[in-house]
């Protein structure tokens, strides 16, 4: 027990000392298709454990700005910083490839919208959270399977549904799958697309519900895209409002959606209706 | 049965020598140097229509040309077998063609191109084998884009291959892949080694002779240069294993070559040859039956 509490206390000091400094850095970042179609310089500072909500209309430039700090789409403009586990910073766009790709497997994780996108639905379950940890090397079955069982666990998926196919799962499912998929390999930084969007109400609870464990659990950095405020409020450290390819207002969620200062959030927030 | 080398024929004067011009034997033939200098990598090559369908063998035949010289000696398997179509048809053409002597027998031949089986006889060092490739990408059935596809083996990112292996184990108990078990070559890329049974897998490793490999359809050729580590895929805990028999072959009684299962009656009574019908009739020559 002793020992136990004294590992907690050691972790969590190696917690506290991660947490002083910014686990990713954001200058100046944009891309545009067209005026005011894209993102444009957007600036932020992320910390580990905090969760970035990033919310705002259709068209605004979310998605754009995601993909552009997943790696997945080279900027116009700007420059990402990252942390690395080992304590040395990368410019996510000067590293080759090779780089971008190591971390997009093994420190960063991306969650789809659509978990068809992000599942490779012609295998099975246990394969799917199996991969990322094969693709680290790992060459032994039974770890492999004892990974796919502990994790399909985690997110209260029945364990015995470890050689199913994916898609005789439901679309709630398919969404926890496609988490444990990403968090499999110890993820410090995890992206996430619209994760309860096409969901049902009562799946969108559960699963924020679940989310919000393991992010505390893990202790893991989220950029989130979302554009259900109540989302954003359940999950968010702190907002970012975009409109027409730019950031009008950041800050702590709270103060965002009590306290909008910006005519445009002041909108949205007021859009959302009051029970 | 079993003929002997046939000696050299008249060559056909209204072909260039082995169908194809000097130009396109020329490029192949650069491509081939590429391909041996980086052992399993997949060279690009302007494929060239061959007189018979794609996936009868035009890549092998295509550099089986670029390599055969007057003096060579051609052998030609399908299967293993010297005697089907195939095999046949192709050991004519260059017959014809090229005026190339050809044999059925392994350690005469000089080339050999083969279709699924690499030959129970050792090869050796002044031996080359050509394969014909219907998919030489051992990635393309997870990611279907070629530009993906190279920029995975550029960059050595082959974590999707074991996916494969452990839905085998999964749904089979046991790695169920029998041909086109997926190889790495000097530790470096991973190649499909065309559809041979895994049984011949080891046969790729520190192999003597040269392996050519041609996909006619996708143009693309590899190679195993001599002497060049091959190692299949595997799990620490389920390891490569080649196919085994309980059975011997019913001809030459061979207890340790691949066999094939033949039903010889309508009530499905078994029988099992080799599949190799030259090593068969060599054996049997040397007096060994299958009683």
């Amino acid at each position: 027990m002793n020992s136990a509490h004294a590992m907690n206390d050691a972790t969590q000091a190696a917690r506290q000392a991660d947490r002083a400094q910014p686990l990713l850095q954001v200058r100046g970042l944009g891309k545009l298709y067209g005026p005011q179609k894209g993102c444009q310089g957007v600036d932020f500072t992320l910390y580990p454990g905090e969760v970035l909500g990033i919310v705002g209309e259709s068209g605004s430039g979310k998605s754009t700005l995601l993909s552009l700090l997943s790696g997945r789409c080279p900027p116009d403009a700007g420059v990402i910083d990252y942390r690395r586990r080992d304590g040395r910073w990368l410019d996510v766009y000067s590293a080759s490839e090779a780089e971008r790709r190591t971390l997009l497997r093994t420190e960063w994780a991306f969650v789809e919208q659509n978990p068809r996108d992000g599942l490779r639905m012609s295998v099975s379950a246990g394969a799917n959270i199996g991969e990322r940890l094969m693709a680290q090397g790992v060459r032994n079955y039974q770890a492999l399977r004892a990974a796919g069982l502990d994790w399909l666990a985690q997110v209260e998926i029945d364990p015995q549904r470890i050689d199913d196919l994916p898609r005789t799962f439901s679309g709630g499912m398919q969404q926890r799958l496609q988490i444990a998929r990403n968090l499999v390999s110890g993820p410090r930084l995890v992206f996430m697309d619209e994760p309860t969007g096409g969901l049902d109400v009562s799946v969108q609870a559960r699963l924020l519900d679940l989310m919000r464990g393991l992010v505390r659990e893990l202790d893991l950095a989220v950029v989130l895209v979302t554009h259900d405020l109540a989302v954003a409020r359940l999950l968010a450290d702190r907002l970012m409002v975009m409109r027409r390819s730019q950031v009008v207002e950041a800050g702590l969620t709270d103060q965002i959606l009590d306290d909008p200062q910006h005519p445009y959030s002041q909108l949205l927030v007021s859009s959302v209706l009051q029970p | 049965m079993n003929a002997a080398t046939q000696p050299r024929p008249r060559r056909d004067d209204a072909y260039n020598f082995a169908y194809l011009d000097e130009q396109t034997k020329r490029m192949i033939r650069r491509g081939l140097l590429k391909a041996v200098a980086i052992p399993g990598y997949q060279v690009p090559f302007g494929g060239r229509e061959m007189p018979l369908p794609y996936g009868w063998g035009t890549g092998g035949m295509q550099l089986t040309a670029a390599i055969l010289g007057a003096d060579d000696v051609l052998k030609v398997i399908d299967q293993s077998a010297d005697d089907t179509t195939n095999a046949v048809s192709i050991r004519r053409f260059f017959a014809r063609t090229a005026g190339v002597a050809t044999t059925e027998q392994t350690a005469q031949a000089s080339i050999i191109q083969t279709r699924h089986r690499i030959p129970e006889t050792p090869l050796t060092a002044d031996q080359i084998m050509v394969f014909q490739v219907p998919n030489p990408d051992p990635l393309r059935f997870i990611e279907p884009l070629e530009s993906e596809t190279r920029t995975l083996h550029a960059l050595k990112d082959y974590g999707v291959m074991h996916v494969k292996l452990y839905e085998d184990i999964a749904t089979f108990g046991h790695i169920a892949t029998a041909y086109a078990y997926p190889v790495t070559v000097a530790g470096r890329y991973v190649m499909d080694p065309s559809p041979i049974p895994k049984f011949d897998n080891p046969k790729l490793h520190m192999s003597p002779a040269l392996m050519l490999f041609g996909a006619g359809r996708e143009k693309r050729l590899y190679a195993v240069p001599p002497y060049t580590q091959v190692s299949s895929l595997d799990f620490e805990d389920h390891p490569f294993a080649p196919q085994r028999w309980e059975q011997h072959c019913a001809i030459c009684g061979s207890e340790d070559t691949f066999l094939d299962e033949l039903i010889v009656d309508d009530q499905g009574t078994q029988s099992f040859v080799c599949s190799d019908t030259d090593y068969c009739a060599q054996r049997v020559a040397q007096g060994r039956d299958g009683q």
